[in-house]
């Protein structure tokens, strides 16, 4: 469509009109991919011909004008274009407003970085248009720190709606922050509470990333605030938007000024040199200096082999161990630290001496704090509680679920039971070997004397090797076997793992609500069952398992926080998984049909895509399920 | 095939406290016990009749507060010490008399050993740590006036001074103060202009110990970290890092250097005194003994060279002298 115009006088509404009705009609593409590159270079220097384009767009029918306006925000490949093109188009009329400032940033996020760039930085351009921009900007903060926006709304569209106030926060000048510096302030507030209540991780860095910047533009002298978290790629292009100013926003009042290139010039942050501090450079020792006669040579040094690092020793027995971590003297933190260390392995090195003294163990494990700066120490305590769990199961276990539901624990211990737990029983299920590596395995067939390898000195190593060498061309095959299998230890213990964290999470205490506020425990806690029924494979106690988490599922399968329903959903991947075919359908089809519909409910419902996905497998799962009954003849 | 390390020759028992610092006299004529000066935790001095390997005195003058510096004053008669209750006490032994002759209030909280320097006869200088936090005073003894007061320039963040040490080069010389301070480095300072000559960041942790061979020009400073400092002032006053020695363990509370410059000896947070020769710090001995901290080391002023002696005292409450490295 090429644009042939006589005088200045004459109407373009019947342009618009059909520009308007195309667009409608879905062929946007088209008209504008040839419209659009004509009209930028047409309007870049002739006045006139952006009067004829203003008027042009004013000229649409309301009807159309959402369509035509999407359009050119979509096409334009710059603010100061789109400015060029729409001019205050969305001052004077109504439709073309609400489709910018509303529609376009709070109904719809599907869109890309660079529409929100043009049109945000196409509303700062003009000193009209820019008390839209701080109301859009005030707009988004009351979306952004709502609380029910932040649970119910997909990471999608708060990805996008943080992206905007970035944004619009970068396009911002200090008169105008000045002006709603308090409601920027209340906001952020507000809004990092809701975003660092959320369970899942990714919100939560939203949140973080955002309010960092808010509070950068707010507070430019004194301290800002600064949140710690994983940089990745999304944070790091979020905090670029920020930083990018356009460069034209100097002279923001005058939309026929010859412009630079494209808005989103972003000016480079140059990263600051890293200057450590100067120490004087070493003085290189003269050669004449080394000429002078040596009289060292003449003092002999005696012998310093003996001269190593100072180690402390650790205690040698579990009591010690006790001892020494019960105990309070200050002098003793040396062989404390040492102690933490060694713990795992005198553990598992001396199982019938644990299984004397595992609750205690277990008791002060859960609560050892850090007493000095050991790297690692969470994990070691971690490990070390995993080794007792799997020495003495049993009575630890118990300990373990039932502190999990006791007053006066902090989260991060429950969450830590739980952790144990799950870590406990992986090692406890699965057929490899953790701690000790038994030698005497390999051997056991044809070589009679070397009954305990833990005890090996070095000759018999030597001997070990020798006779290795000389019988592994008999022994390759078997010796696979010797090692693959072994009694399924988790298979006595799953059921005390299990039912008791399962029994009492209906029941509020004082500090710990598992219903209420502290859903993220409940939460993990979700994970951790569906992940015992799974490592519950082969089990006797798998059925009974398997009733019980469905019932559980069933009770909290409305819950509101996305992550807790990312668990139920495992919960029912693992009891699909684990519990065996005859038993599902002979025991729960009821359930399994209710369950069934209610995941093809969140399938198509639930505002959260991870539990979308599982929804789908399971459904997935169940037909395999039902497949497998139909192919064996019953 | 080297000979392993040698044992003590003896060991002083009987401080009932862990040993601080010690300081030899004796230099004096033949008729004279050559005597070790001992200060301990228990806020005694001990003097410690090397003979008998007993302790003659036992002196209380610093209201059971820990002594942690001992130096004497052109003999054995003349007793400096320094305790954890800001003073330093001037003693008066001549004739088995054992009384506080003098004192200075220090105001000074740390643990900053003074350094004495003789300038005249019957004049000396002291260096001490003053009540600002990082000042230098300088007084003269036995008169206590002050001399000048060295303060780092506004905004330098030293630290606390760790450790001091008087010298020059001869008796016609400015007297001038290495200092290592808390953030590890060392100052020259002029002590007749009061002005700081020169600085060298030598180490990451602050300077625990450091001794200067005038002659050479050359030093060396421990810390807390793994690393012994050697260091050299050029012509132009100016201090430059010569070589760094890496231990085996960290820490180190004492260093000190021969009067013979041959060798000298660091006491080890790792119960340990190392001698290295001071030539190139070559690595000599690992002395064992100790069960805890070694907190001082100190060489003898014997006048016969086989004579000498080295002592080290610990935390374990223990004094071990040493003949090491005593023919050359």
């Amino acid at each position: 469509v090429c644009f042939i115009l006589g005088g200045l006088d004459c109407s373009i509404s019947f342009v618009s009109h059909v520009l308007g009705k195309v667009c409608v009609h879905g062929r946007q593409k088209e008209i504008l991919g040839v419209l659009v590159p004509h009209l930028t270079d047409l309007t870049k220097s002739d006045c006139i011909w952006q009067r004829i384009c203003w008027r042009l767009l004013e000229c649409v029918p309301d009807r159309w004008m959402e369509a035509v306006v999407l359009g050119f925000v979509q096409r334009a490949p710059g603010a100061d274009v789109l400015s060029r093109l729409l001019g205050n188009l969305v001052v004077k009329n109504k439709k073309a407003q609400f489709v910018v400032t509303q529609k376009m940033l709070l109904l719809q996020y599907g869109h890309t970085t660079a529409v929100l760039q043009n049109l945000l930085g196409y509303l700062s351009l003009d000193s009209v248009r820019r008390t839209l921009l701080l109301r859009v900007l005030q707009e988004l903060l009351e979306t952004w720190s709502s609380s029910s926006a932040v649970k119910h709304s997909p990471a999608e569209q708060q990805l996008y709606i943080s992206k905007a106030i970035l944004i619009c926060l970068s396009h911002l000048k200090e008169p105008e922050i000045e002006s709603c510096r308090q409601e920027l302030l209340t906001s952020m507030m507000e809004g990092v509470k809701c975003h660092l209540d959320s369970s899942l991780p990714q919100l939560r860095r939203l949140g973080m990333v955002v309010a960092e910047s808010i509070s950068s533009k707010i507070n430019t002298e004194g301290p800002v605030l600064k949140f710690e978290y994983e940089e990745d790629d999304e944070t790091r292009e979020l905090k670029s938007l920020l930083v990018q100013t356009p460069p034209f926003c100097v002279v923001p009042s005058l939309p026929d000024d010859d412009r630079s290139e494209k808005a989103g010039a972003a000016l480079p942050l140059v990263p600051e040199s890293n200057e450590k501090p100067h120490t004087a450079a070493p003085a290189m020792p003269d050669e004449e200096l080394d000429a002078e006669l040596d009289s060292d040579d003449d003092l002999t040094p005696y012998e310093m082999s003996e001269d190593k690092e100072l180690k402390i020793k650790p205690p040698m027995y579990i009591r010690d161990c006790i001892e020494v971590l019960t105990g309070s003297r200050a002098e003793d933190v040396d062989k404390w630290e040492a102690t933490v260390k060694a713990l795992e392995s005198l553990v598992r090195k001396n199982p019938a001496a644990t299984r004397e003294v595992s609750v205690e163990l277990a008791k002060i494990l859960l609560h050892l704090e850090e007493r000095t700066c050991i790297e690692g120490f969470v994990e070691l305590r971690q490990r070390a509680q995993v080794a007792v769990l799997t020495t003495d199961p049993v009575p630890v276990a118990k300990y373990l679920t039932s502190q999990f539901y006791s007053l006066n624990y902090s989260l991060r211990q429950r969450m830590d039971i739980l952790d144990v737990l799950v870590l406990a029983a992986q090692e406890l299920s699965c057929p490899k070997f953790h701690g000790k590596t038994k030698h005497s395995g390999v051997q056991k067939p044809c070589i009679q004397l070397l009954p305990g390898s833990d005890s090996s000195k070095d000759w018999r190593r030597i001997v070990d090797e020798r006779i290795k060498n000389k019988t592994r061309r008999f022994d390759m095959g078997r010796s696979h076997v010797e090692l693959a299998s072994r009694p399924n230890e988790f298979n006595s213990v799953a059921g005390h793992f299990f039912f008791p964290l399962i029994q009492h999470f209906d029941r509020p205490l004082t500090t710990f609500d598992l219903l209420g506020e502290d859903h993220l425990v409940l939460g993990r806690l979700v994970h951790t069952l569906a992940i015992l029924m799974y490592l519950a494979v082969n089990t006797v106690a798998v059925t009974a398992m398997g009733k019980a988490l469905l019932e559980f599922v069933w009770a909290l399968r409305f819950h509101t926080d996305s992550y807790v329903r990312q668990g139920l959903l495992s919960c029912i991947s693992s009891l699909l998984l684990s519990v065996p075919t005859e038993r599902i359908l002979a025991d729960m089809t009821e359930e399994l049909l209710e369950t069934q519909s209610w995941l093809g409910d969140v399938m198509e419902k639930d505002p959260d895509g991870d539990c979308r996905r599982l929804a789908l497998q399971n459904l997935l799962l169940m037909e395999n399920l039902r497949k497998k009954l139909e192919a064996v003849p019953s | 095939m080297a000979l392993p390390p040698p044992d003590p020759q003896f060991v002083l028992r009987g401080t009932s406290a862990a040993v601080h610092t010690l300081h030899f006299s004796c230099g004096g004529p033949e008729p004279d016990i050559p005597l070790l000066f001992s200060g301990s935790e228990n806020g005694f001095i001990h003097v410690w009749n090397l003979k008998t390997h007993r302790v003659d005195t036992a002196l209380d003058g610093h209201g059971r507060r820990s002594v942690y510096c001992v130096e004497t004053m052109g003999g054995k008669d003349r007793l400096l010490s320094q305790g954890r209750d800001q003073r330093i006490c001037l003693w008066d032994l001549a004739e088995g008399r054992t009384s506080v002759t003098d004192s200075v209030f220090t105001e000074h909280v740390g643990f900053c050993r003074c350094s004495l320097l003789k300038v005249a006869q019957g004049r000396w200088l002291m260096a001490m740590a003053a009540r600002s936090l990082e000042e230098v005073q300088i007084l003269e003894l036995p008169s206590k006036t002050s001399v000048c007061t060295l303060k780092p320039e506004v905004g330098a963040k030293l630290g606390m001074p760790m450790c001091l040490k008087l010298w020059q080069l001869n008796c016609d010389s400015q007297p001038v103060l290495l200092a290592g301070y808390e953030d590890g480095s060392v100052v020259l300072w002029n002590v007749s202009m009061g002005k700081a000559l020169s600085q060298l960041i030598c180490h990451q942790e602050p300077v625990m110990s450091l001794d200067f061979d005038a002659e050479k020009a050359k030093g060396i400073s421990g810390s807390s970290e793994k690393v012994l400092s050697i260091w050299s002032l050029n012509e132009q006053q100016n201090l430059q890092v010569y070589k760094t020695h890496e231990l085996v363990n960290a820490g180190i509370s004492d260093i000190t250097i021969r009067p013979d410059k041959k060798i000298l000896a660091t006491a080890g947070w790792d119960h340990r005194i190392r001698i290295f020769g001071w030539k190139k710090l070559k690595p000599l001995a690992v002395l064992d003994y100790h069960t805890a901290t070694v907190h001082c080391v100190s060489f003898s002023d014997h006048s016969n060279p086989r004579e000498r002696l080295l002592a080290a005292g610990s935390k374990d409450q223990r004094i071990s002298v040493w003949s090491i490295y005593a023919q050359t």
